[in-house]
């Protein structure tokens, strides 16, 4: 997300468009993030009832792919998912993953 | 409605209570909300016969304490509504915790801080104490000599934080101005309402909260990533507070013949020493000036109205060709340094090529008797030392303590 410059706020720190949360990058936040397998995963949909940051979009028949822009890595849809389908994985992995792929 | 009370000028005899309830009178704020401390209990009782005679439209918030006093006339500023609090002392430090949010969210209340000492020791009377904890607030303020200049100065705030979209306080000494008569006069009731403009919610702040059809929210997180951002906008407003002050003093002199400047030097022209203080002290301090300058000693005083955001600029050019400043100041800050008033004069000489000698006398603490001898002593101390007659240990000194 591009961050927005003093000129471009409101006077005195106001929120004037509502649920502008949504612009907030929380996903920064996360050390860790929710891997699904999808042979395990049988869109019940329990991960999407108990997410807490409508991070897991769904057509309500569909368990979409996570969205990591807002996902903060809490792990309650692992906890939660009846089918031991989500797996938690270490962000520095994923991190340490990406760099092999890149200095192959 | 309000009524229409003062259809003509008139001089009459006040106390600074009776003249400020008078202003809040005719301002005929919005909202008011307020707890009882002295000195500033009697002001807020006169302005409480005001709204039981039905002579004002002011909603007047009894508040548990000046915490709540503080988070009222916020929650009001912030909805549209023009509104006042008054304190003092520990009141003021109570209600602290708020008033660098009201600053922040550029929240044009108005306040009447009755100069008291802080505690302990447990005083009633009148020293800087308090305003100076919120120096730093974000808050415009402006010191008063007596009942007249504050009965104006709480005038000129409203349009003042009005426009410089920042709230104002107004200082008033404890008793020595607050229960002290004095000559005031009074503007017309239609001469203040057409100067202040009427309170339209609309329009006080940008975003008020009565807008529903435009909601908003006040008091949102802003997280490392924007804090800064939402602080620089203040900043800059503090700084450009001043042209604002100037504009306004400017516009009321014009109405009531006054001759209201951010600060105010006698006799400096000419002067080689120099003293600078603020509020009621003024008087002596001329007094004291006269008397010297009878002698053949070239003294002057610079008296400080608007002391945040602090006006160095006129500041240095007043002083920068002063030989030796006593720098007075009616509180101690207790920081093992200066007086406050002592560390902005030096901030504000600082960059000059050539600076006079600075001496800082700490006076007046819990409301000590300020005369025209101790004055002279001040002036007596700062010539020995500066032609080198007297020696000092440090550039701060109490200037009435008994041994």
């Amino acid at each position: 997300m591009k961050l927005k410059g003093w000129k471009e706020l409101p006077i005195g720190g106001i929120v004037i468009e509502p649920g502008n949360s949504r612009e907030v990058e929380t996903g920064t936040w996360r050390i860790a993030r929710p891997v699904v397998d999808p042979q395990k995963c049988t869109d019940c949909l329990i991960c999407w009832v108990f997410c807490p940051d409508d991070s897991i979009p769904s057509n309500g028949k569909v368990r979409f792919e996570t969205e990591l822009y807002h996902c903060k890595g809490c792990g309650i849809c692992a906890v939660e998912c009846p089918y031991k389908a989500i797996e938690m994985v270490q962000e520095a992995d994923v991190i340490m993953e990406e760099l092999k792929l890149t200095s192959k | 409605m309000a009524v229409e009370l003062i259809k003509e000028r008139k001089a009459v005899a006040m106390t600074g209570n009776q003249a400020i309830a008078e202003a809040m009178r005719q301002i005929n704020y919005d909202v008011a909300a307020a707890y009882p401390i002295s000195p500033q209990t009697e002001l807020m009782g006169f302005f409480a016969e005001y709204l039981a005679n039905g002579l004002v439209d002011t909603e007047f918030i009894t508040v548990e304490s000046e915490h709540s006093a503080m988070s009222a006339v916020i929650g009001a500023a912030a909805a549209g509504a023009r509104a006042m609090t008054a304190t003092a002392a520990q009141g003021l430090l109570y209600m602290y915790e708020n008033l660098p949010i009201a600053s922040n969210w550029r929240l044009p209340i108005t306040m009447v801080l009755v100069n008291r000492a802080l505690s302990a020791p447990l005083n009633i009377h009148c020293d800087h104490g308090d305003a100076m904890t919120a120096r730093d607030s974000g808050w415009i303020q402006l010191f008063t000599e007596n009942s007249q200049e504050a009965y104006h100065s709480l005038i000129m705030a409203v349009k003042i934080a009005e426009s410089a979209l920042l709230p104002a306080i107004v200082n008033m000494e404890g008793y020595i101005v607050s229960h002290t008569i004095g000559n005031v006069n009074l503007l017309t009731d239609a001469e203040v309402r057409e100067f202040i403009g009427e309170s339209d919610w609309r329009k006080n702040v940008p975003h008020p909260l009565l807008d529903t059809d435009n909601p908003v929210t006040y008091g949102a997180t802003a997280l490392p990533d924007y804090y800064t951002e939402l602080k620089y906008p203040q900043h800059l407003a503090t700084f450009e507070a001043k042209e604002h002050v100037k504009r306004v003093l400017e516009e009321f002199n014009r109405l009531a013949g006054t001759n209201y400047q951010v600060i105010e030097p006698y006799k400096l022209d000419d002067a080689d020493f120099a003293i600078v203080v603020m509020g009621s002290t003024a008087g002596v301090a001329r007094t004291a000036a006269d008397q010297l300058r009878e002698k053949g000693i070239k003294a002057g005083v610079l008296k400080i109205r608007l002391f945040r955001p602090f006006p160095y600029e006129e500041i240095a050019e007043a002083l920068k060709h002063i030989k030796a400043v006593a720098v007075l100041d009616r509180h101690d800050s207790m920081n093992g340094l200066a007086s406050p008033l002592y560390q902005d004069i030096a901030s504000a000489l600082y960059h000059l090529p050539e600076r006079p000698m600075l001496h800082d006398f700490i006076y007046g603490l819990g409301g000590r008797e300020v005369t025209v001898e101790d004055m002279l002593k001040a002036f007596n101390r700062l010539i020995n030392i500066y032609t080198g007659r007297e020696t000092r240990d440090r550039f701060t000194e109490y200037l009435q303590v008994r041994e």
